[in-house]
Parts: structure tokens; C-alpha cells; sequence
């Protein structure tokens, strides 16, 4: 129960200091200061975001399809949560280890993208439509090799858990070694499913307005907000459990060592922001399908040739 | 890819660099000189105004932003009775003071001039007049112009020579 309600107040907060951190650091990378009046260091303009998006008009445009439409921005809350409830913070920190964790994680951000989905089709606006449609053809095609990269992590760990996972990197080395590869995939297919730039094409702002939430207002825009940076938390948590050995660290606490993990991969999300142009979306298609799972597949092609001839 | 990767890197190295941003209340950006900022009307090196009141500024402006009435003293000397400057129109194209042939409105490098109400950006005479000659320390119109006024008839002026009796026969 407190883990559960610490991992919770954690990821929200995490979320919404991200606001902040991402906003200073794009501002570090180009030659720019930031939000740096509200508070110290401008650590208050978070506060000052919250109370402006919680009372902004909470606007539901008159041709969209209601229901539907405020269902879409909870979903993505929703699941993104949920994934992280298999996540090992440290040892024992843990809201449920499942033994299957990890396609638990699978299932959970495959079913976020029906937030996406369902609010460019609610919005009835041909814009987020489009922009609900690529999210739908980039997930997909992302989804796939992204369990696939995972798949060398599981055949040397030989467990669907995270936290056997980690245990398991603990007694050899942490996996990012043998399974450099799998790392590389994992992280592209990350970056596609929290819709991060450069791969943002579900929403890319100079060719769709704001695309699938184009018609979003108020704090159901807020959500997709919020939704968007706990998806990099947790993609970010993810890497660390799986190829950075989680909680494993000498001198400092389990804890330490992982946020200091999570931190490192959420400020290369921001560097990547910083730094990379969007690829067209035939660009992005073609890159999924003919290079990344021809790619997957032959990592886990070779990881279990290898496993195999350990065994025998 | 790799143009990629060396993009990311050259990004990253840039939080090393100093940064460009001027901290505006605390930092003040240079501004030259010749800076288009608020208008002032200046006076001659002897402390009078040297406005003539010709109206060419209110001509010259594209947002008819100034406005003047002429009047005259008891020497002769035009000075305007009023000059109104509504700086919520203004849009320092620097116009008058191309216009002016007095040197006597002048554009200088303060822009700091915001006002919660919009009546508070007209200002008048008062406001303008400066005690000093602004960018032109030594000219005085009435000293050189061949304008008579009192206390100094034709031919009285600088570089001004008496001028011809048209009556007389004398070289």
C-alpha cells in the first residue's frame, strides 16, 4: 500500500517537474536561461502551469463525439500508470513484481495509444483525425520490434519479471553489455511510443496544429500533457530495469542509483529534442518496418543461438 | 546516423557555451546613440526652444501622432503654444527629426516607456522640452537664420553679410 501510494506520488510529481526540467534544459542546449523568475531557480513556474491549466475553460466542442472524447485523455493516465506498477524502484519497492511483468508493460502501453487514437477520431477535426491516424501506424509498427528488442533481455534473464530481471544482472553484468543492440531498439521504439520528438508525428505541430489533441482545452489537455511525460518516466525506468541493472549501484542506496539512472535517460530525451529534426512519415515507416525488426530479429536470432549453446 | 549522432553531440556541447539572453530589469541591452527611442524637443546652446512651430514634423509622420499650434512672441519669434506627442501611435520611424530643420525634435535611446493607461502615453510640451541640445551641441537657428526677430535685424546674423542697398549706386 505505501509503495503503491509512493510510487504514485512519485511518478505525478516526477511528471510534472519534468515540466520544468525539460523547459530549462532545452533552454541550456540553446544558449537560452528558461523559466528562471518563479521561485528559485523558476522551480515554482510548475506551480504557476498547474494553477493556469486548472483553470483554463474546460472546452468540449459542440460537434465532438462527447463521451469518447472525455474518455480518451484518462486513458493515457491511466495506462501509463498502470505500467508502472510492475516497475522495481529498489528492492522491494515494488507495487506488484508479476511474473509477467514485462508483457504486462507491453500491454499497457499498446493499450495507450487508443487514447490517441479515440481522441483524434472523437475531436471530429480532420487534423487530429490525421494525427490520431498516425499514431495508430506508428505504434503499430513500433510496438512490434519494441517487444521483439526486449526479447534478448528476457532469454538471459530467463524471466518475464523485472525485478528477477535485474537480480539477474546482478549476477552477471548489467545487459546493456551483451545486449547493446537490444538497447539501441528498445530506446528508438521508447522514444515512438511516448510520441517524443523527433518522433512526435501524431502531433507535429507545424504540420497538424497540435494534431490528435488539436481541440483539447484545460486540464484534459493537461492529462495528455502529464500523460506524455510519465510515458518518458516510465520508458526511462524501463531502460534502467532492463539494460542498466535497476537499483544495482555501490556506496549509494538502491533509490539513488535508479533515479540517478532515470534522470540520465530523461535528460537524453530532452537532448534528443534538443538535437533531432522529425523524419517524414514514410521515413518513419520504412525505418520501423525494413531496417529496426529485420534488426530485432536478428538480435534475438543471435542472443538465442547463444543462450542455446550455453545450455548444451 | 552518424550525422545524427555528431548533431547530438554538437547540441550537448552547447551547454557549455555562454549564454546569449540579456536579464532585461537587471540587464540593459546597448543602444546606440542614434537609437530611435522616446522624442524630446531640444533647446539651443543660449536655453531657448528651438522649435519654429513649421509644422513639418505633423507633415512628415505616417500615424499623425504630433500635433502643434504655432504662435508667435513678442520679438517675432515662432515657438509653438502647444506640442502634443501621442507615443501610444508612435512608431519611431525617426521621420520628424529627418523633417526638422531646427534640430529641435530629436529621437533618443530610451524605449522604457510603458504606461497602464493609454492617456498617460500623450504627452505634452512639458513632457518633451529637455534643458539640453541633445545630439547637436552648438547650432542655433535664430543665431544663423536671416530671419529678422527682435534684437537682431537683417544682416546680423553669422556668416551673414549686410544686406544690399538696392537704392545705392556704390559697388
Amino acid at each position: 500500500m505505501w509503495a503503491l501510494l509512493g510510487i504514485l506520488f512519485f511518478a505525478l510529481n516526477i511528471a510534472a517537474g519534468l515540466i520544468w526540467l525539460e523547459r530549462r534544459l532545452l533552454a541550456l542546449w540553446q544558449d537560452r536561461y528558461g523559466p528562471n523568475r518563479v521561485g528559485p531557480f523558476g522551480l515554482l513556474q510548475v506551480v504557476a502551469d498547474m494553477i493556469k491549466i486548472f483553470t483554463k475553460e474546460d472546452w468540449i466542442p459542440p460537434f465532438a463525439d462527447k463521451w469518447v472524447f472525455i474518455l480518451a485523455p484518462g486513458i493515457v493516465m491511466v495506462t501509463v500508470l498502470m505500467g508502472f506498477a510492475v516497475v522495481p524502484f529498489a528492492s522491494g519497492i515494488v507495487v506488484s513484481d508479476l511474473n509477467i511483468g514485462l508483457l504486462f508493460f507491453l500491454a499497457m502501453s499498446s493499450l495507450g495509444v487508443y487514447s490517441v487514437v479515440l481522441a483524434g477520431w472523437s475531436s471530429d477535426n480532420k487534423y487530429a483525425l490525421l494525427g490520431g491516424l498516425r499514431a495508430a501506424a506508428q505504434m503499430l509498427s513500433y510496438e512490434v520490434f519494441m517487444g521483439l528488442a526486449l526479447m534478448g533481455t528476457v532469454m538471459l534473464a530467463g524471466s518475464f519479471s523485472l525485478g528477477a530481471i535485474v537480480e539477474a544482472q546482478a549476477r552477471s553484468m548489467w545487459f546493456i553489455i551483451p545486449q547493446f543492440l537490444g538497447f539501441v531498439l528498445f530506446l528508438i521504439a521508447g522514444l515512438a511510443e511516448t510520441r517524443r520528438l523527433p518522433f512526435d508525428l501524431p502531433e507535429a505541430e507545424s504540420e497538424l496544429v497540435a494534431g490528435y489533441h488539436s481541440e483539447y482545452s484545460g486540464m484534459k489537455f493537461g492529462m495528455f500533457f502529464v500523460g506524455e511525460y510519465l510515458g518518458i518516466v516510465l520508458i526511462s525506468s524501463l531502460i534502467t530495469v532492463l539494460f542498466l541493472g535497476g537499483w544495482l549501484g555501490p556506496w549509494l542506496p538502491g533509490l539513488v542509483w535508479f533515479l540517478i539512472k532515470v534522470f540520465a535517460f530523461i535528460s537524453f530525451f530532452i537532448l534528443l529534442r534538443a538535437a533531432l529534426p522529425r523524419p517524414r512519415f514514410d521515413q518513419l515507416m520504412g525505418w520501423g518496418w525494413k531496417f529496426m525488426l529485420p534488426l530485432a530479429l536478428a538480435n534475438l536470432l543471435v542472443t538465442g543461438a547463444i543462450v542455446a549453446a550455453r545450455v548444451h | 546516423m552518424l550525422s545524427l549522432l555528431r548533431t547530438i553531440g554538437d547540441v550537448f556541447l552547447h551547454a557549455f557555451r555562454p549564454r546569449v539572453t540579456i536579464q532585461y530589469p537587471e540587464q540593459k541591452a546597448y543602444l546606440s546613440a542614434r537609437y530611435r527611442g522616446r522624442i524630446i524637443l531640444s533647446r539651443d546652446p543660449d536655453g531657448g526652444e528651438r522649435c519654429v512651430a513649421c509644422y513639418l514634423c505633423a507633415v512628415a509622420c505616417p500615424v499623425d501622432c504630433i500635433a502643434l499650434q504655432a504662435t508667435e512672441d513678442a520679438t517675432g519669434r515662432r515657438y509653438p503654444e502647444f506640442f502634443r506627442i501621442n507615443f501610444s501611435r508612435c512608431i519611431y520611424c525617426g521621420y520628424c527629426e529627418e523633417a526638422c530643420p531646427t534640430y529641435a525634435i530629436q529621437l533618443t535611446p530610451d524605449v522604457e516607456m510603458s504606461e497602464f493607461r493609454r492617456q498617460d502615453m500623450v504627452y505634452e510640451k512639458e513632457d518633451l522640452l529637455i534643458d539640453g541640445v541633445g545630439k547637436y551641441p552648438d547650432y542655433n537657428f535664430w543665431r544663423v537664420a536671416g530671419v529678422k526677430i527682435g534684437g537682431k535685424d537683417k544682416g546680423e546674423a553669422e556668416r551673414e553679410a549686410p544686406p544690399v542697398d538696392l537704392h545705392s549706386l556704390l559697388p
